[in-house]
């Protein structure tokens, strides 16, 4: 028994020796570690060399995740204590893990800075990243939604230009229709992507959730507005009734004429000029998601990076953030990605003006809002969009849709309502 | 005393491990099955809310479990006997006097079940796709409309079942041959004598000797196709209208997608109890017949 204790003595004072010895020794670099997802985590490699030229003392290790599996991988490091020292997070993400406590809160760093200023964010973008009045992230790159549109079946139908405002979109799709014939639709509206359908309900004032996310505000008739939108392109044939599971391959069916309006993110920029035909090449175009009156807003999606509350190397992560927001270095970023830059500064660099595709993203960027800042937000959007196919899909009629829908979210936030109140006195 | 010590010593290594790896976190579900454990309760313990039984109630009361649970037994029921039956009458014809290139037929139909579920996805939503898909293709060479697969409400759970049914059947189809050529000989030849026909022969010698496999067969089968999720998963994502929305993929996005691991446990043991009334009674059909 004496030598168990003995042996266990021995084992804390060698523990304590080798922590002192790894704090005391400032000479040794640090070691960083950043977690990225998907394609971002195979170019920024190419991105940090000058970084650590510029910082000696730091080294970067990545660790990629795939998006599909980024949200479990970082729930379950947050329960095993396992969690990097920065990360590149999906800004609705950034509520659920700022409620854990997992994040760094940025405002005093952000004040210091002379690499990041906040006016130079699109304002959009920027609050997607304060949880209750703190700041937890940094914009990354910028996913907005907008129209893709096939210029040469539009001007077919008899227009030259992407629509305006909401009245003039259904009259292109209408005469895109009856173009087309009954093979071919106008629009394609997947039936399992919630995205589409929120960015037309982002063009009120209308928060979608009232009083804090305490409770959900689908009877809105901003909300309404949009539902009627969306499901008149199904009732009208304009939209087929399809996921994206059984489109196969959206980009092709672009390029066949399937369909000519596709509400879809900047990567897709990438994707058509690489997938569409040369001689397509010319007949795609991207236009600013129209409003009911005029331009629209859009959702304010995209990555941030994000220090971890528990790391041991918050200066030198927010070194590699300072690093990655500096406009010449999200220039780079963009050309080897796609990826849009959250910063005006950026924009204004001559890669990006040039780029004809581009340009409508840098108008709608001005016009992005965000989503409601809570945990459930992915939970909620994905129920809206289920209760949308079963409208589309006459399973509930348009006109119950929202109480139903705000009787399933309710009951969702039930636990954020206790919460709450809980940590009200 | 010595005996039982040395005895319990050996069975220690494997207990200990059942025991931390299945006992403990079997027990530790059943605990979580009657909180409200998620996303807040992870981030700290106070948040946590011990619900009695409602998690279980909720879910008796929702009609998206009732819709899962119909869906998974509409596949348990056409799709066990579906699968058993092909898998009998492939083994059947292999078994056959009169089977050529035995062996090429046999890595043939089995070689589905080693295929990665994920590559099979992607060629049969092809097979199955409204506009180019072979199956609309061949039907409209007879005449028929296209049939919207796997976007049709009424249709995406037979597709389905027939992916399940043809991923699947290839295993218990080597069992059941393996049974066929261990029954002897002798029965045939003196059913022959006795004047019996083929169809004779397979209903009073071949089919009471497969009786013991085919019912192992039978709730082995049944068991796992109640664990309906692969397979919507990579096809559907449940969809359309829910339609192919199984107990387990319900349990899947509570648990592992919205992070509700209360109410994912309490779904968990419904399918546990269900599984187990089913196989039961599967199981006393099957003695009642002597089969078992």
């Amino acid at each position: 028994m004496s030598r168990l204790a003995g042996w266990l003595r021995a084992l804390a004072i060698a523990g304590a020796l080798l922590a002192t010895a790894c704090a005391d020794r400032g000479d040794k670099p640090v070691e960083l570690r950043f977690w990225l997802m998907g394609r971002e985590a195979e170019v920024v490699s190419q991105l940090l060399p000058e970084f650590e030229r510029r910082n000696p003392g730091i080294r970067v290790a990545i660790q990629q995740l795939p998006w599909t599996a980024a949200h479990e991988k970082l729930l379950t490091a947050f329960a095993g204590d396992a969690l990097p020292d920065l990360c590149q997070l999906g800004n609705t993400w950034v509520p659920e893990l700022a409620e854990l406590g997992a994040l760094e809160p940025l405002d005093s760093r952000v004040a210091s800075s002379r690499e990041i200023r906040r006016d130079d964010y699109f304002a959009g973008i920027w609050d997607t990243n304060r949880i209750d009045g703190v700041l937890r992230g940094i914009p990354w790159y910028v996913d907005t939604r907008l129209i893709y549109y096939r210029q040469d079946i539009l001007a077919q139908a008899g227009f030259d230009h992407a629509p305006r405002s909401w009245d003039e979109w259904a009259r292109e799709m209408r005469a895109v229709k009856a173009h087309v014939g009954p093979a071919r639709y106008a629009i394609l509206f997947p039936l399992n992507e919630f995205e589409p359908l929120l960015a037309l309900s982002l063009q009120g004032d209308n928060t979608l959730l009232a009083d804090g996310g305490r409770t959900a505000d689908f009877h809105d008739p901003a909300f309404t507005r949009a539902l009627a939108f969306y499901v008149d392109a199904f009732r009208n044939r304009w939209a087929p009734e399809m996921s994206n599971t059984q489109v196969s391959n959206v980009w092709t069916e672009f390029g066949r004429g399937f369909f000519s309006f596709y509400v879809s993110g900047p990567w897709n920029i990438a994707e058509f000029r690489k997938r569409l035909p040369p001689e397509r090449q010319r007949d795609w175009m991207t236009a600013p998601l129209p409003g009911p009156h005029g331009p629209g807003a859009s959702n304010a999606g995209g990555s941030s990076l994000v220090v971890i509350a528990g790391s041991r190397h918050k200066d030198a992560a927010w070194k590699l953030i300072e690093y990655l927001s500096q406009p010449a270095v999200q220039e780079r970023f963009h050309a080897l990605t796609g990826d849009l830059p959250p910063r005006r500064s950026t924009w204004a660099l001559k890669s990006l003006v040039a780029d004809p595709y581009a340009s409508a993203f840098r108008d709608q960027l001005e016009r992005v809002r965000p989503t409601p800042a809570v945990p459930e937000w992915e939970r909620i959007a994905n129920e809206m969009q289920l209760v949308a196919e079963q409208v589309v899909r006459g399973a509930i009629p348009i006109g119950e849709a929202p109480a139903e829908l705000d009787r399933r979210v309710d009951a969702m936030l039930e636990k954020r309502r206790w919460m709450l109140d809980r940590k009200r006195p | 005393m010595n005996g039982r010590i040395a005895g319990w010593s050996f069975a220690a290594p494997a207990l200990i491990v059942i025991g931390g790896f299945f006992l403990l976190p079997v027990a530790v579900a059943f605990a979580l099955s009657f909180t409200d454990f998620d996303l807040y309760a992870l981030a700290s313990l106070d948040n946590l809310r011990f619900v009695g039984l409602r998690n279980y109630l909720e879910l008796l009361k929702a009609p998206l479990f009732w819709q899962a649970l119909g869906n998974t037994l509409y596949f348990v029921v056409l799709g066990v006997p579906l699968s058993i039956g092909l898998s009998l009458g492939a083994a059947l014809l292999l078994n056959s006097p009169l089977a050529r290139a035995q062996a090429f037929f046999r890595t043939a139909l089995f070689a589905p079940v080693v295929t990665t579920l994920v590559a099979v996805a992607i060629v049969w939503r092809y097979l199955f796709h409204t506009r180019y898909g072979w199956v609309n293709q061949g039907l409209a060479a007879l005449g028929i409309d296209p049939i919207d697969w796997l976007g049709d409400p009424h249709w995406s759970m037979p597709t389905i079942i027939l992916l399940a049914v043809w991923k699947n059947f290839g295993y218990n189809m080597v069992i059941l041959l393996a049974a066929l050529q261990a029954i002897p000989r002798e029965l045939y030849e003196s059913a022959r004598i006795d004047g019996a026909g083929t169809w004779q022969e397979l209903v009073h010698v071949t089919l009471p000797s497969l009786g013991p496999v085919l019912s192992l067969v039978s709730i082995l089968t049944m068991a796992g196709y109640f664990q309906l999720f692969a397979e919507p998963y990579v096809m559907t994502e449940g969809g359309p209208l829910r339609s192919t929305f199984s107990v387990l993929y319900f349990m899947f996005e509570q648990g592992f997608k919205w992070w509700n691991l209360g109410v994912a446990s309490a779904i968990a043991f419904l399918l546990f109890a269900l599984v187990l009334a089913a196989s039961e009674a599967l199981l006393r059909f099957a003695r009642s017949r002597g089969m078992a």
